[in-house]
């Protein structure tokens, strides 16, 4: 199985990559357009802001060969984010890949960052995460998805968000399952090893 | 909803854990990895890596370990101490560490916390702050170089002053080391936590203090902070990690229990 991790430049690349190496697996972190495309799974990793993300991402030029994956692939919180048409942090244009909007959190008084371990309400369609245990899974992030019909996964903090997005063969994560104890382990397996 | 975190600390000096009280007279714990693996296990929320030699050595230290903690564990953690440029909390993350905390070098220098939060993200950044209750003067003093009892000496900030100057940075996330409490185990201080999160935009973690089950629940209930950090009642075993999230979570606070290896 070929496993590719897009060198977003971002700083979690490298736990992305133990997560996966700890499942067995030997995934390839690139910036190669012709290996990207010819992989089996594809992980879009992502932290820091959706402007400079994007910003990486049209400087190597990745932008249409992303479009035009047709393999599993999953974006981890802001990689999720840049799945979406537009995010308010910066007020970027993003893959446009899910027709979903990234905001700014509206949480009233609680603090910001949305920092920590929080349920995760899984959907009966989601194909990774089961949908009656509402598992904690580790978050950080101050943008989140507003829910609409391509959620598969919720989560509370001040008000309901898109924990998990999909649509056809991309998938969203806005936890870092790469640091989510066994919830998380288990759920890139199935990403890896499930049809999806 | 958000669980609180429960997070041992786990104070590095020259790849080994070591443990003082009140910051001094540093007894060893043991290896980094066995302790960090071992933590992960019983259901440690996150971790901390404190380079307590680090900042007041003024020496660039070996970091490889990093690496092999990243390796290993599957949950978050942070590492703390010396982290002075920009080139060195890349490095750091680009071996697997989730956060970096900044602690004196952001007081010598507080644009460094801007830089690094525009490098990596506010995600990215923690501030360690040592806060000391001075009896004489009333004032809760922010202290630096506190890795080194020779070096420890008092900033020019009070510490509200100081929290309100790094969340104006952009700083993520507060680690506030209450240094009058720390080592003793005579229960967090309270009074000072609650006053701080009143004004506290960004998550709070209590440090300091703690010595049993309900010193937990009172900063929880009492000072609402986001999580709380301790280091000898867990390398000590003097709390379950397991006692204290059930007890927690009986007394109604929000905890992550502990995992059984199955979705």
């Amino acid at each position: 199985m070929k496993i590719v991790i897009v060198d977003t430049e971002c700083a979690n690349l490298t736990s992305v990559k133990f997560a996966i190496e700890r499942l067995g697996y030997q995934p390839v972190i690139t910036d190669d357009e012709a290996i990207i495309g010819a992989a089996d799974r594809v992980i879009l990793p992502g932290v820091g802001t959706a402007a400079a993300a994007m910003r990486n991402l049209q400087r190597k030029q990745l932008i249409e060969p992303i479009k035009a994956l047709t393999q599993p692939t999953l974006g981890i919180c802001l990689g999720m984010q840049l799945m979406t048409a537009h995010s308010e942090e910066g007020d970027v244009e993003c893959l446009g890949l899910i027709p979903a909007q990234t905001k700014r959190m509206q949480v009233g008084d609680r603090p910001l960052p949305h920092m920590g371990w929080n349920n995760v309400c899984a959907t009966n369609t989601n194909p990774l995460l089961d949908n009656d245990t509402e598992p904690y899974c580790y978050f950080v992030h101050s943008y989140a998805v507003a829910k609409d019909d391509y959620t598969i996964a919720t989560c509370d903090y001040g008000d309901t968000f898109a924990a998990m997005i999909r649509k056809d063969n991309f998938i969203g994560a806005q936890f870092h399952p790469e640091r989510s104890g066994a919830v998380g382990r288990a759920m890139l397996k199935r990403f890896l090893e499930n049809a999806l | 909803m958000l669980a609180k975190r429960i997070i041992p600390c786990l104070d590095v000096r020259d790849g080994q854990v070591v443990k003082g009280v009140q910051f001094r007279n540093h007894e060893l714990i043991g290896d980094i990895l066995p302790l960090a693996k071992r933590y992960a296990e019983i259901g440690a929320d996150e971790l901390v890596f404190y380079d307590i030699t680090a900042s007041s050595d003024g020496r660039t230290v070996d970091k490889s370990w990093v690496e092999r903690v990243a390796r290993e564990i599957d949950i978050p953690f942070t590492v703390a101490g010396g982290i002075r440029t920009l080139a060195h909390g890349r490095e750091l993350l680009s071996m697997g560490a989730d956060k970096l905390s900044i602690n004196s070098p952001a007081l010598m220098n507080p644009e460094l916390i801007n830089e690094m939060v525009d490098e990596f993200g506010q995600q990215c950044v923690v501030i360690g702050i040592d806060s000391y209750f001075n009896a004489d003067s009333g004032e809760y003093e922010v202290h630096q170089f506190t890795g080194d009892e020779s070096k420890s000496r008092r900033s020019q900030w009070q510490t509200k002053d100081w929290v309100n100057e790094v969340i104006a940075r952009g700083a993520g996330e507060i680690v506030l080391n209450c240094m009058n409490q720390d080592g003793v185990r005579k229960g967090y201080d309270v009074e000072q936590l609650a006053s701080i999160r009143r004004h506290c935009s960004v998550p709070l973690i209590a440090s300091g203090g703690a010595g049993a089950i309900n010193h937990f629940t009172n900063v929880f209930k009492q000072a609402d902070v986001d999580g709380a950090l301790a280091a000898s009642v867990f390398h000590k075993n003097i709390i379950a990690m397991a006692e204290l999230k059930q007890q927690l979570i009986d007394e109604g606070i929000a905890i992550r229990p502990i995992e059984q290896g199955v979705l």
